[in-house]
């Protein structure tokens, strides 16, 4: 099965735990993300071949890599990987043309300098060929380690954090040359990251990571809207994560009951549910719209819920809302559920929000998503 | 002045750096960056000859190595002579008298290499020599210049094992140190002070190059 792009399988009880299976198409960009700890950088090395899973294949463009069950481990020399670590880990006694030159090893020596050159043009870095790291800022330091990168040709692009180590004006900056730069590069380019926002806005696809262990694989959409698990949706940050039952079932209207305590929601029915099963199910932030009170609209038929404001908190053009839900929607006595959305900061003030204030919210039925419950 | 056992301390105390860096090198990276069982214990050996007095190791040379020992025998059997009371046999002993000298400042420079910058040089494409000679020595050679001018002036100014393992046979064995000796003990107080204040010179020179390159190495980090 010669398959282009990389493929890797994953597995070691120690000393870091890994079970993880990740594949990326050419040109196509895979963000791993998941907490600290989670196994995303282990995985990275793995790759590149700095270090030996203890069970495992990893193959790209049809090359077998690894295979601990055949006895295949190439050295990184010869796999062809362009890591960006994390630091950036540039030869500090070498200036940038030298670092990069350091990577252009299978170039013919006469048109290496050119090759350095036109690496470091293309990361914004001309005129300063010349000087060493330590003469460098962050955010030139990292361009110097992605032209190192690329100069070998890589056959897969392997990003560690690269944005971590700079300030947010800078991280900006790179991130947007990044986007602009995958126009270029045909290889698959896999980016460890922990911040779901610069995942969801560099990948096409991510895959999360959970104690070294891959929990799912699907575009940054799918995986913010349908995730597969409580724990996926929690690792996703999304703060609405409830569990009910499955009251009944609507085929006409594609639509689940869905019992939440006291009331009942109605849910978009994906097939996977039969009425009597318990479930956990979420709800995006950004699907719980905020009734009006002077002017109520159609809307407000759907999933109405209400309850008092517990938390409000102003950021900036922003207010986040934490709504208690009343109506006997808690599954026992006073820990009665938070729901967890934003408005602007304008409708928090023109609806006279404070802690303590009724207020009522729809759950749109199409976003609520239904997953397993946790065991 | 006694030239020739000037000749012959210079010529121990470059063949004691020749030999002794590389080995030191093989040592320091292994201790740097490598776990293993018994680690602390090897520490612990090479750093012996520092607080050992030089006669308990030249006593102890002389115990393994000498013409009845099966070491020595072994050496006699190899190339046809003995060890002991040769200038071979003082290279030995200053091989190991000096391993302290070599290995510790090679040791501490080879630590200071972050294990990323090999990994970003394999995954560069650099073959592990190729790291070796255009990242890891490049980075370390302040290390490798102390270990090594620590290395010449320690032998040239080492007495005790020399005496022990060589004795005292002039073109031979007899080095500077034990020259100086001989020396004072013939109340050649003239000639004595001509060769100490020589060996003052030069281990001055050796000991100021370690020093200015700790500078060098100071400033340039900031």
């Amino acid at each position: 099965m010669a398959s282009e792009g990389l493929d890797a399988r994953l597995k070691q009880p120690a000393p870091i735990p890994l079970d993880a299976a990740l594949a990326c198409r050419p040109g196509e960009l895979l963000a791993l993300v998941g907490p600290s700890g989670a196994g995303k950088t282990t995985i990275l090395r793995a790759i590149a071949g700095v270090i030996r899973p203890r069970e495992g294949r990893i193959a790209c463009n049809g090359e077998v890599w690894f295979d601990a069950a055949r006895n295949i481990d190439w050295p990184p020399q010869r796999r062809r990987a362009g890591l960006v670590f994390q630091d950036y880990a540039l030869f500090p006694h070498l200036s940038a043309l030298d670092n990069v030159m350091t990577a252009l090893g299978h170039v013919a020596r006469a048109g290496r300098e050119a090759r350095a050159r036109a690496l470091l043009a293309l990361v914004h870095l001309s005129g300063l060929e010349a000087r060493k790291p330590d003469a460098l800022s962050g955010g030139q330091r990292q361009r110097v380690a992605l032209a190192r990168a690329l100069a070998r040709e890589p056959a897969v692009l392997l990003l560690d954090e690269p944005f971590a180590a700079v300030d947010q004006v800078t991280r900006r900056k790179l991130q947007r040359e990044l986007a602009l730069l995958r126009r270029a590069i045909a290889a698959p380019t896999i980016l460890v990251t922990h911040d779901l926002a610069e995942a969801a806005a560099l990948a096409d696809r991510m895959t999360v990571l959970h104690h070294g262990t891959s929990l799912q694989h699907g575009t940054p959409d799918e995986i913010a809207n349908r995730p597969a698990s409580p724990l996926v949706a929690r690792l996703m940050d999304q703060p609405n994560v409830f569990t009910g039952t499955v009251a009944g079932r609507d085929a006409a209207r594609n639509l689940l009951a869905l019992r939440w305590g006291k009331i009942v929601l109605e849910a978009h029915d994906d097939g996977r549910f039969r009425p009597g099963e318990s479930v956990a199910w979420m709800i995006p932030a950004a699907a719980i719209v905020m009734h009006r009170r002077e002017r109520p609209s159609r809307g407000e038929r759907e999933n109405p819920v209400s309850g008092t404001v517990a938390e409000l908190l102003f950021f900036g053009e922003t207010a986040s809302v934490s709504l208690r839900v009343g109506g006997g929607a808690a599954d026992g006595g006073d820990s009665a559920p938070l729901l967890a959305f934003s408005v602007s900061a304008h409708t928090a003030r023109r609806n006279a929000l404070a802690v303590g204030a009724e207020a009522a919210v729809s759950l749109l039925a199409d976003a609520i998503h239904l997953m397993p419950p946790e065991a | 002045m006694d030239w020739t056992a000037l000749r012959l301390s210079l010529e121990l105390a470059l063949w004691t750096t020749l030999v002794l860096l590389p080995l030191a090198i093989l040592i320091a990276r292994a201790l740097a960056w490598r776990r293993f069982p018994g680690k602390g214990f090897v520490e612990a050996l090479i750093a012996l000859p520092l607080v050992l007095p030089p006669t308990v190791l030249g006593y102890y040379m002389l115990v393994a190595a000498g013409r009845a020992a099966p070491l020595g025998e072994l050496y006699e059997a190899a190339f046809g002579g003995p060890l002991v009371f040769t200038f071979a046999g003082l290279v030995a002993a200053s091989l190991l008298v000096n391993l302290p000298f070599a290995v510790q400042p090679l040791q501490r420079a080879f630590e200071a290499v972050p294990e990323q910058l090999r990994e970003a040089a394999w995954c560069s494409g650099l073959s592990r020599a190729a790291t070796f000679a255009r990242i890891e020595l490049p980075l370390a050679w302040p290390g490798l210049a102390s270990a090594a001018a620590l290395t010449f002036a320690h032998t040239l100014g080492e007495f005790g094992v020399v005496l022990m393992v060589g004795g005292n046979i002039a073109g031979e064995t007899r080095t500077v140190s034990i020259a100086i000796y001989d020396r004072v003990q013939a109340f050649a107080m003239n000639e004595a002070a001509i060769m100490s204040a020589a060996l003052l010179a030069i281990s001055f020179v050796a000991v100021g190059i370690v020093y200015g390159l700790g500078q060098r190495a100071l400033v340039r980090r900031r």
